[in-house]
């Protein structure tokens, strides 16, 4: 146990990054050129005409016109009613109907379905993904997370994190990564994938990933997409093929508790599976009781373990004094 | 000299260079975004002035600075060290910390609190150096970019005050970039007296009045009076009540409130006399034994005309008329009055056509953006190719 705690705390101190560790934009541009690379961003979309504008033109300007860090913006639409592809293409950015790529293969509703055939559609050596619902948004979001894979050739995949579980007084603050992942993903990951709980927020919507390894990913279509990538990448290639970039706050809309019941299904049926393909639900590991959260001084993260025993005591009918006192045979 | 909007000295007319300007869409709607999203209530204008500062690093400016106030000042050196030109936008927002500034982009416009006061103002100016660069367009003057400070309010345009009292460059001619409303003409202040009246109770409720309204009851009395004085002397000089506050409930009368109004006319003995009258209704009120006002002067300013035959309006009148945009004469109390304060040259214009502002609802149109811009070039240029008296 000693020995993963060391492999984590190492992990998060040399995998872990803050956005501001990019801050030089000529640096960035220069070592992307250096390094041969190409960048894709891709921003997934369903009904975001709110969103949608300002993203493209932040994006654009920036990480395009100003400083040419990505190569091609690219929206990939699961079928939007409102005015979402139009204002994505009034401001520039290249926008595609998901049913419209490898029409072959049919379409399937959801979100992973845009991520799958992005790689198809998308021509850049780096692919970075942004959920279009972001407020805030700024280049950061694109930057902070291709950065690691310009800068460190041995990374694969780099997920974002936000909410920083701050230590406090009273304890870690219970929304370090987000409702599901404290609740469902965080427990999982305890007991089938323990270095995995080092990822601050394994559900993030935003990562950049190269190409040579999302094109070897199977992708759920829903909302298992980033739970299982995080699994099939950890099987292959190991912690070490993942950082995680803190991007200080990302302002969206909040999900519905009945929302997240059903994004918590999809996230478990895509868990299910995948120990299924790894032949881990025939050989279920010793429960541990050991719960890994997270908590962060300043910049500097550390494992918080805690140990929950789930002690289990018999059925009252098996006492005899129960039994006796009762007059149950 | 020929005052006109017709060709600029890069053989363009108004009209080709608002066309070339649309080349820089996406980084100046960018800066719009950005500026638009940070705060910067009056008195802490940091960020947006960092953001100012940040840019004009990157468009490789050297000489940039920031001064007491917190005003931000880039130059753009001209061929003729000697002469200055001020294009000058306030950074400062009416907005507080705790409001939601989300900028929302939508075909052909934006909206969001202070994306047209003045995020859009700062965002121009943000631009400015690449749209110099963009339209080639060589300037013998320095033109000297001010973000200013404490504008609003409280702030009674402290930065632009201290910026005039302090710079040891004499301007030639000044240039107030506001968001909207494009078409906007302003080349004359108002004169203006800005106060608070404040009521308080302290102890035991003398009578019925301050027993059932607290101190509401005084304060209506106060501005209803205040508004006789307005009818008197309307539409010459106008006493706005701008807000009237007191309470948090339904049941317990206020022992606190404040009214603020402004006074503002182009007659400085008139608003003056006014703000006398004010004073003495305060000094004479009829309040409760337990109930005291007090009123605070908070702001003022002298009226100053540059004069509608000055070779300034006139060009900038000009490059309207030749945009197509219906010239609007709005005199003004902002930042132009501390200018025309100094007998210097000055005028505001507008960038855009917008709606709703100082509302959560604040919006701008994006493709009249670009007239503005044409505009806001063609008066620079003719800034440029002379000194201008005061009195024209």
């Amino acid at each position: 146990m000693a020995a993963l705690d060391d492999r984590i705390s190492k992990w998060l101190g040399t995998n872990t990054f803050h956005h501001s560790e990019f801050w030089d934009m000529q640096e960035l541009v220069r070592a992307k050129e250096e390094s041969g690379l190409s960048i894709s961003l891709c921003i997934p979309t369903l009904n975001e005409e709110k969103t949608i504008g300002k993203e493209i033109i932040v994006f654009k300007s920036e990480l395009m016109d100003r400083y040419p860090l990505i190569d091609e913006i690219a929206v990939i639409d699961s079928g939007s009613v409102d005015q979402t592809l139009e204002i994505a293409a009034s401001y520039g950015a290249d926008t595609y109907l998901s049913s419209e790529i490898l029409p072959d293969h049919g379409f399937k509703a959801g979100k992973g379905e845009n991520l799958w055939k992005a790689i198809h559609q998308l021509r850049g050596d780096i692919i970075c993904y942004v959920d279009a619902d972001i407020k805030n948004i700024h280049p950061k979001f694109v930057t902070g997370l291709v950065a690691p894979l310009i800068y460190r050739p041995e990374i694969q995949y780099v997920k974002a994190f936000y909410d920083r579980p701050l230590a406090m007084p009273e304890g870690v603050r219970p929304s370090g990564g987000g409702r599901v992942t404290e609740i469902l993903v965080r427990p999982l990951f305890s007991i089938f994938f323990p270095e995995l709980t080092a990822l601050m927020q394994p559900l993030s919507g935003e990562y950049a990933v190269r190409r040579e390894m999302l094109e070897t990913l199977p992708f759920p279509i829903g909302y298992g997409v980033e739970t299982s990538h995080l699994i099939d990448v950890y099987q292959g290639h190991g912690l070490e093929a993942f950082a995680q970039t803190d991007l200080d706050k990302r302002v969206h809309r909040n999900q519905s508790t009945i929302d997240l019941g059903k994004m918590s299904f999809g996230i478990l049926q895509s868990f299910l599976n995948r120990l299924k393909h790894y032949d881990i639900v025939s050989e279920l590991p010793e429960v541990k009781g050991l719960f890994r959260q997270l908590q962060a001084e300043g910049r500097r993260y550390e494992m918080l373990n805690r140990e929950i025993i789930e002690e289990e005591r018999p059925p009252m009918i098996t006492l005899p004094e129960y039994r006796e006192r009762h007059g149950r045979k | 000299m020929k005052v006109g909007a017709d060709k600029s000295k890069t053989g363009n007319s108004i009209v080709e260079n608002r066309e070339s300007l649309r080349r820089l869409r996406e980084i100046l709607f960018a800066n719009v975004v950005i500026a638009g999203e940070i705060p910067s209530p009056t008195g802490a204008e940091q960020r947006l002035t960092r953001f100012l500062s940040d840019r004009y690093t990157e468009c490789g400016l050297n000489d940039i600075s920031q001064d007491q106030a917190g005003n931000v000042a880039a130059v753009i050196a001209g061929s003729s060290p000697k002469r200055n030109l001020l294009v000058t936008a306030h950074v400062d927002k009416v907005w507080t910390d705790a409001d939601d500034h989300t900028i929302s982009v939508g075909v052909g416009e934006m909206s969001g609190r202070g994306i047209a006061d003045n995020g859009l103002g700062v965002a121009v100016l943000a631009t400015l150096p690449s749209i110099i660069q963009e339209l080639g367009v060589k300037f013998e003057s320095n033109l000297i970019l001010l973000g200013t400070t404490r504008s609003f309010g409280r702030g009674d345009l402290g930065g632009m005050r201290f910026f005039l009292d302090h710079t040891d460059r004499d301007i030639d001619s000044a240039l107030c970039v506001e968001g909207m409303n494009l078409g906007r003409l302003s080349y004359s202040s108002l004169g203006m007296a800005r106060g608070v009246i404040s009521a308080e109770t302290s102890g035991e409720a003398s009578n019925f009045e301050e027993a059932t309204s607290g101190v509401i009851a005084a304060l209506n009395r106060l501005v209803a009076e205040m508004l006789k004085i307005n009818q008197q002397e309307y539409p010459a000089i106008k006493l706005l009540i701008g807000s009237i506050e007191a309470g948090s409930g339904y049941n317990v009368p206020p022992g606190v409130g404040k009214v603020r109004f402004e006074i503002r006319g182009e007659d400085a003995g008139k608003v003056a006399k006014i703000e006398k009258a004010v004073l003495g209704l305060v000094s004479q009120a009829q309040v409760g034994d337990t109930t005291s006002l007090k009123v605070e002067m908070i702001a003022h300013r002298e009226p100053g005309d540059l004069g509608e035959k000055h070779p300034l309006v006139c060009q900038a009148r000009g490059a309207l008329e030749e945009l197509g945009i219906e010239p609007r004469v709005e005199p003004s109390i902002s930042e132009l009055s501390a200018l025309l304060d100094k007998r210097i040259p000055a005028l505001t214009l507008g960038i855009t056509k917008g709606a709703n502002r100082h509302t959560p609802k604040e919006m701008i149109y994006l493709d009249p953006i670009f007239d503005g811009l044409a505009q806001l070039v063609s008066v620079l240029q003719f800034m440029d190719s002379g000194r201008f008296a005061f009195d024209g």
